[in-house]
């Protein structure tokens, strides 16, 4: 049941009417019956894998808060009798058995999540291995499922678990709650990826029906389809034609379907968002923001605080964090500030934590060696730049070079870079990917641009015309959104001016959106990882 | 404190430590600086900054994080 289908909608409508009309008190029960009605849609099958991530961590985290809590009543009754160092070795056991509890859930969960996700990746690698050797043998591939939503879920439920491990929220005690937690419908296709501290506060609280956040949440749910069905769902045709055959479309066509992608993707992925934090407004839920206006960024750092901010966090406090400040990366910068002197000593540490954390972006974004070197071009572009910081800074300084039209600049080259790196994300494997690129330079085809080739690319005059007013229009409401809530500043307009705004974006849905006959409405770009 | 100013100070020489309130609300520090700044309060203080203390409200002003290291220090 995707989002932007007819049965998703009735769903929505009875939802909104049942929560609001049954006792406070069933609001969060109806949610969770509602999700896993939501998660058996998608596949029943699949029911068992969230089911066993829900039971196992909440088992986990309840044991390791059991043991926190004997620590501490142990320290408290016996706090005069033990001596310093015996009340620390006494913690350090204790610690020892909490770890032992998170780290039996974490290998169960990611393993989960690796054997359902990398098997069939690691198979055609060792496939590969065996052909280049002149082996005849294959190992055959299995049919394996992929859970809807189980990157999205597994990494919550994860980071959920590592605070309770780290004491920084306290254990669920209701599996039930616990359960909605991991299982919450409108996040459930594409994150965000929520901190329970977060999410909690607004989850399981009674809400009483408020026109005006009922009102909020679903413009901003149209607004979203308005980006998923009029601009990304429209723009697919002409992504799916340029990627579709390397040989046909080169040169100039791969700058075209790198632009569309990226228009693409910002719509597909941004306008997913919307839907699920208007959907959850409208219940009362407040979700965390994922994106902060990404393509203001000055620089490729800048765009990673600004997009997919719940993925970002979630790398940097649970993988960057712990492995840079770890007692062996402590050793090694000892070992490498001695060895190669303060300046570099003190970098090298930081850049392996950093490769790691790209390396295992990478890899959660899918399993294909595109995504895989997506993610260290990254790094390799985030690391140049911090080296090649002081070079810039005496550059600004020589030339000035930082007045307003030097930051358009800098937005442009940060766009124009990602859009790069997304080539990764389009082609589907590393050889189309470089030679897709490479054909950029060498293709020398620039009449395509105006000669008519572009209509042939499944899109038609009226498609292009809607795309370009669809995108004009996103860029305004993100240069509006820089100075606050583009909804409530049309909240204070005058009624009329209100009405035709809303309406008017309602209309564009339905006589804009990328439907009619035969239309398959396309899955989240997202619901893939 | 003064210490804690001066490692401060050689990360980021065009900050006034002294009144910033803000450090990370305003991406005055990012996760690199983070990541040296506690590298080097480890060998300085010798405290063991942990992956949990890595909240903003201990890190968004020098006072905050001096406190951190005492707490530390006291443990």
């Amino acid at each position: 049941m995707l989002f932007t289908t007819y049965e998703f909608m009735g769903f929505m409508a009875v939802l909104f009417l049942a929560y609001y009309l049954v006792p406070k008190k069933c609001q969060w029960p109806l949610l969770l019956a509602a999700s896993y009605l939501f998660y058996f849609c998608a596949g029943a099958d699949y029911l068992i894998y969230i089911m066993v991530t829900t039971l196992t961590v909440y088992f986990a985290a309840r044991m390791m808060e059991k043991n926190a809590d004997k620590q501490a009543a142990y320290l408290k009754e016996h706090k005069a009798e033990l001596s310093k160092e015996e009340k620390k070795a006494y913690k350090e056991t204790q610690k020892r058995v909490r770890l032992r509890w998170l780290i039996s859930c974490l290998l169960l969960n990611l393993g989960v999540l690796a054997v359902v996700k990398y098997t069939n990746f690691f198979i055609s690698n060792v496939n590969g291995i065996l052909n280049s050797l002149g082996s005849g043998k294959q190992i055959s591939f299995l049919t394996l499922a992929l859970p809807m939503g189980i990157s999205f879920y597994t990494f919550q439920a994860v980071g959920y678990l590592i605070d309770v491990y780290r004491g920084t929220v306290p254990a669920e005690k209701n599996p039930f709650r616990f359960a909605l937690f991991v299982a919450f419908f409108p996040q459930l296709i594409q994150g965000p990826i929520s901190r329970f501290g977060d999410l909690s506060k607004t989850l399981y609280e009674k809400h009483r029906f408020e026109a005006k956040t009922l009102c909020l949440g679903l413009q901003r749910v149209l607004w979203g389809y308005f980006k998923k069905m009029v601009v990304a769902d429209r723009i697919l045709a002409g992504v799916r034609t340029i990627v579709g055959d390397v040989g046909a479309y080169e040169g100039a066509y791969v700058l075209v379907g790198m632009l569309f992608y990226t228009v693409e993707l910002y719509a597909d992925f941004t306008g997913g968002i919307d839907i699920t934090i208007g959907i959850a407004q409208a219940l009362g839920i407040r979700v965390e923001e994922n994106f902060n206006l990404p393509y203001f960024s000055k620089s490729l750092k800048e765009y990673w605080r600004r997009w997919h901010i719940s993925m970002c966090s979630w790398f940097r406090d649970y993988i960057f964090y712990p492995v840079s400040i770890s007692r062996p990366m402590q050793r090694f910068t000892k070992f490498s500030k001695k060895r190669f002197g303060e300046k570099v000593g003190r970098r090298l540490p930081m850049y392996l934590s950093s490769f790691t954390v790209w390396l295992a972006t990478g890899v959660w974004h899918g399993a294909s060696w595109n995504f895989i070197v997506w993610g260290l071009g990254n790094w390799a572009i985030l690391m140049a730049s911090e080296e090649l910081e002081p070079l810039y800074e005496k550059f600004h300084d020589r030339f000035g070079a930082r007045g307003r039209l030097y930051g358009l600049f800098q937005m442009f080259r940060t766009f124009l870079l990602v859009c790069c790196l997304n080539l990764f994300d389009c082609y589907s494997s590393l050889g189309d990917t470089f030679r897709a690129f490479g054909s950029v330079f060498t293709a020398g085809n620039w009449n395509v641009l105006w000669d008519g080739s572009l209509m042939e690319l499944g899109l038609t005059m009226l498609d292009y015309w809607i795309l370009a007013g669809g995108t004009v229009l996103m860029l305004c409401v993100s240069l509006l959104h820089r100075t606050g809530s583009v909804r409530e500043k049309i909240g204070r307009r005058v009624y009329p001016l209100r009405f035709a705004i809303w309406y008017g974006l309602f209309l564009a849905v339905l006589l804009m959106g990328a439907y009619g006959i035969g239309y398959d409405a396309s899955q989240f770009i997202y619901n893939q990882f | 404190m003064e210490d804690l100013l001066e490692i401060l100070n050689d990360l980021h020489p065009e900050v006034d430590f002294e009144v910033e309130e803000h450090l990370i609300d305003d991406g005055i520090l990012d996760s690199l600086d983070i990541v040296n700044l506690i590298s080097e309060i480890s060998e300085v203080f010798d405290v063991s900054i942990t992956a949990k203390d890595i909240i903003p409200e201990n890190f968004n002003s020098a006072k905050a994080l001096y406190s951190l290291i005492q707490d530390l220090d006291e443990e």
